[in-house]
């Protein structure tokens, strides 16, 4: 145990000191550094009550995206075939390519907070950078996304269509033609899939950005003297955010194709 | 969730070992590797499936899938594995109480229509 | 009771020689700058404190103005519309920004890393923005208030809320998803302190029961409040542009906006007693001079309320068209989450007997606490009682009920908190007389509000209307009169407090003779709080022990 109160020698025993006597405290006799906060006893404590907040608030975000996803079962129970019909209009090719692009970033970030631990700055850099390319490559093939369904007047609101829903056949489509009132239900379909996609995208956002500060930090060498911390909460948000879209992924583009009928 | 109440009076009453305390053990570039082919594989393997007509069972194939890349990613790039009980407890809790707001929700709505769901 | 103890505990240094001690949180640095960039979890709890206060009374404004009107029957005083912004301004400003932080953000904060022998809370910095998003959440909600107001009750019920009201429920909702966030940063905080900054020794069977008590306060903050935020999203998102998740003519249902914002706001209810109870188990024990009763019933208790109060939320929905099915199911679960509220209760009830019960302010608040949450609890369960709940909902008897937790409750545990520590926090005395005087009078302002709201409920006047049937007036002057005393109650503590800030008596460590590592420091404390790490080495509330440390003490000064 690095706990600095062992070193105090303390045994188990209560009845040894004599009540309230503050412990002889050797005040930081292993190697201290700088952001090593005092109001830690050691930096191993430091460091695990870093990960364990981390860990707390991706809870959190459970918890907020876990609202969206019982509005996404409920109301595909509701309305299937609109949902069906809906989520045929997403393109299986780019989100499973989307996918392996995200698990790539993933992948890199994992690397990083390797290459941070075992102290090597050039590859800790490399390592982030990668992440936000990977990370940025996402967010294109996502913006492509919302652009066609902008142009097929999928996004909900006032430019809705439901056209394409009411009358397949002449836009070239073999589904069954829905009912007017079923097919009003599409915008339900494609306003989750904006909300959902659209706050992980959002995630991603606020997480490149603090990948541009962490770069910066890291070329610097803030990183690879024994101070991982950030890098690695950094990367548990960014992996979050991974195990997100590796959901919304099957639910929104998959379990759609093959309706019961 | 009353977890961590396991506390360690037995053998340690002045809890001077820290009982959520985990080893600091690094996951090797080449374990890291296995796993993303592993994730690869399964991305690949549930995009398959999602072509063949294979009934009621492509949704739960589609999301057992995305648990188990969902878990690895948790187990190695996240580090579980190597984390503390704490921390896994935590997790479990988070997951727990996410099950409940989605089946005490769900109890209201298929109760209200018996056999429409 | 033995005449040598005395009717009071109360054992104050010297007066004639007495200092403040030289260095404290307080002069340790000085400039407002020194305030606002401060990561002292002291200091930070002061500028909660401040600022709940400010709201407390822009708050309790508005339950003036309600009362004002429902003096008369008739409609008088204002129009429908605005008589509606009132009580949704009541609510908001009550409920968010000031019950929710009220004890956990003030109290907790200055209480909790010392209580633990630590030096501070685990992220000093997280809960400095902590305070910086409560009051950007604050000027959110108080700007909709001077652009207008807002009416749609604090429930923001849909299809109202997003189709049917023209008043400022984006801005108020941005101002609570905002205050949210620092409710989650504090329970976070709260949650990381207490597994890994306590000091050796320090067991989790030897915290205080109030460190027990805000450990559940904090997971229904971390595990709650997200679902509030995206539901307020979501309405904002439904307003904004329309998207249909909550419109029924769309295809969406009403009805899950309540499943979320209920999923939260029932469990923040018990966000909002539990840090209350945490007061209460540390007043009554120092009071009674004994280990509260049942220790380990007491903290279980805590955790099993936090864990039972994701299950029941549905009872606030019964008559809106849930299914009978579930709303039975729910039912029996509101029964459950009564029992461990019992426990505490009967705990105490326990720690009094045979005690060497004294009645200082701070117990006075406490004996409050016990008599009306006993009836707000028990009216709790009658609410959760389905064919009960069908005559009294959306009644006057709803608004008996949750202002006899909340204000009998709560608020009450929330002073009695603070003229307990308010010598700890500031190293001075309030006037004694004065502050008792101000404890009778809410209680009795309180019973008088409240109490005649339970018949009113009872006979049938509906909650939120600003006229009634003309057989209704008496009981609601009554209830009227009440709250000009209740108001009294309130204005006294905030006229003494100040004034004891200068011309107090010093207090010196430990005026109650009380056994928390919090008493064992000077007051004010440093802003390392503790010279030296401490060691815990004997249980909570353990009066034996301090005897012995004070005997010591005296032998070896003396
Ligand atoms: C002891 C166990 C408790 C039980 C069994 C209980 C039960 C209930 C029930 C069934 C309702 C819904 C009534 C209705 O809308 O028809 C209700 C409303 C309410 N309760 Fe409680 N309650 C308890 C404790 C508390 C506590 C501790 C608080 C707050 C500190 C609280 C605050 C509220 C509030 C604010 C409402 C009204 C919400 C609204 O419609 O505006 N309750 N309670
Ligand atoms: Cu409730």
């Amino acid at each position: 145990m690095d706990n600095a109160i062992t070193s105090t020698g303390m045994t188990t025993d209560p009845t040894l000191y004599p009540p309230y006597t503050p412990a002889v405290h050797e005040e930081h006799e292993h190697a201290v550094l700088p952001q090593h906060r005092h109001h830690f006893e050691t930096e191993e404590q430091q460091r695990e009550a870093g990960s364990f907040g981390m860990w707390l608030f991706l809870l959190t975000e459970i918890m907020f995206f876990g609202g969206m996803f019982f509005a996404y079962l409920l109301y595909r129970n509701w309305y299937y075939e609109a949902f069906v019909v809906a989520s045929n209009q997403l393109s299986v090719p780019l989100g499973a390519v989307n996918t392996a692009i995200l698990i790539t970033s993933g992948f890199c970030m994992a690397l990083g907070v390797w290459a941070a631990e075992v102290r090597q700055k050039g590859l800790l850099v490399v390592m982030l950078l990668l992440t936000t390319f990977f990370g940025f490559i996402f967010l294109g093939v996502k913006a492509d996304e919302y652009h066609e369904k902008y142009e097929k007047h999928h996004i909900p609101g006032a430019s809705f269509s439901t056209a394409m829903f009411v009358n397949p056949a002449a836009y070239g489509l073999k589904e069954d033609p829905l009912s007017p009132d079923m097919a009003q239900k599409t915008q339900i379909f494609f306003f989750l899939y904006f909300a959902m996609t659209g706050m992980h995208a959002l995630h991603m956002i606020i997480g490149i950005g603090i990948l541009a500060w962490l770069t910066l930090r890291a070329h610097r060498g803030d990183f690879t003297s024994g101070y991982v911390a950030p890098i690695e909460n950094f990367g548990l948000y960014w992996h979050f955010v991974d195990i997100v879209w590796i959901f919304l992924f099957p639910l929104l583009y998959l379990i759609n194709r093959h309706p019961l009928k | 969730m009353a977890h961590q109440v396991v506390h360690t009076d037995a053998n340690d009453p002045q809890n001077i070992t820290n009982p959520e305390h985990a080893e600091h053990r690094l996951i090797t570039p080449l374990q890291y590797s296995l796993v993303y082919v592993a994730l690869l594989i399964f991305t690949g393997a549930t995009v398959g499936a999602a072509y063949v007509d294979l009934g009621w069972a492509n949704p739960v194939i589609a999301l057992g899938i995305a648990t188990i890349k969902g878990v690895l990613v948790i187990l190695f790039f996240m580090h579980v594995v190597f984390q503390s009980r704490l921390i896994k407890m935590t997790i479990a809790a988070g997951f727990f109480i996410f099950f409940v707001l989605i089946t005490m929700t769900l109890s209201d709505y298929v109760s209200r229509s018996w056999g429409l769901w | 009771m033995s005449t040598a103890i005395g009717n009071t505990i109360v054992s104050l240094p010297d007066q004639s020689t007495a200092r403040l001690p030289k260095r404290n949180y307080i002069n340790n640095e000085h400039g407002l700058l020194s305030w606002l960039l401060t990561g002292d979890h002291k200091r930070i709890a002061i500028l909660y404190l401040i600022s709940i206060t400010f709201f407390f009374f822009i708050g309790g404004a508005f339950a003036g103005l309600i009362r004002l009107e429902l003096l008369t029957p008739q409609p008088d005083l204002v129009s429908s519309d605005t008589y509606n912004k009132f009580f949704s301004m009541h609510g908001i400003i009550m409920i968010f920004l000031f019950l929710v932080p009220s004890v956990p953000a003030t109290l907790g904060n200055f209480l909790i890393p010392i209580m633990l022998g630590a030096k501070d809370l685990a992220f000093p910095k997280i809960n400095l923005l902590s305070w910086y998003l409560y009051v950007i959440g604050g000027l959110f909600t108080l700007t909709a208030l001077v652009l207008g107001g807002v009416d749609t009750g604090w429930t923001f019920t849909t299809p109202l809320s997003t189709h049917y009201l023209n008043t400022h429920v984006i801005t108020t909702a941005m101002g609570i998803f905002v205050a949210g966030f620092a409710s989650i940063f504090t329970g976070l905080n709260f949650i990381v302190t207490i597994h890994r900054m306590r000091c050796p020794g320090m067991t989790w069977f030897r915290m205080p029961l109030f460190v027990w008590s805000h450990y559940a306060a904090s997971l229904l903050m971390v595990l709650g409040t997200p679902v509030l935020a995206i539901a307020l999203v979501l309405v904002a998102l439904e307003r904004t542009f329309g998207i249909g998740v909550f419109d029924p003519t769309k295809g969406g249902d009403p009805l899950l906006f309540q499943h979320l914002f209920w999923f939260y706001s029932h469990p923040a209810v018990y966000i909002m007693i539990l840090p209350g109870m945490g007061v209460i188990s540390e007043v009554i024990s120092t009071f009674s001079r004994k280990r509260v009763f049942g220790y380990t019933a007491v903290a279980f208790s805590s955790v099993a309320i936090a864990l039972f109060g994701f299950f029941v939320w549905e009872h606030h929905m019964f008559i809106m068209g849930v299914s009978n099915y579930s709303a039975l199911v729910f039912s029996l679960l509101t029964m459950l989450v009564a029992v461990p509220s019992a426990i505490k209760i009967f705990n105490w009830a326990f720690t009094l007997q045979k005690g060497s019960i004294t009645f200082e302010t701070p117990m006075l608040y406490a004996f409050g606490f016990m008599g009306l949450f006993t009836i707000g609890g028990l009216t709790g369960v009658f609410l959760g009682s389905l064919g009960m709940d069908i005559h009294l909902t959306e009644t006057y008897f709803i608004v008996a009920h949750f202002h006899f937790v909340m204000v009998g409750g709560m608020l009450m545990a929330f002073l009695a908190g603070i003229h307990f520590w308010w010598p700890k926090m500031t190293g001075r005395m309030y006037p004694e007389s004065l502050s008792k005087l101000a404890a009778v009078t809410t209680f009795i302002g309180f019973n008088l509000t409240f109490m005649p709201q339970f018949i009113l409920g009872y006979l049938g006047m509906p909650r939120r209307y600003h006229s009634y049937p003309p057989e209704f007036q008496v009981l609601n002057v009554l209830s009227t009169a009440g709250a000009t005393v209740l108001g009294v109650g309130y204005m006294l503590p905030l006229l003494y407090l100040g004034w004891s800030l200068k011309y107090g008596a010093i207090a010196g460590n430990n005026p109650w003779q009380a056994t928390g590592l919090e008493w064992q420091i000077q007051s004010p404390p440093l802003t390392e709080n503790f010279v030296e790490t401490p060691i815990m080495d004997h249980e909570a509330y353990d009066y034996e022990w301090l005897a012995n440390k004070t005997k010591h003490e005296v032998t070896t000064v003396g």
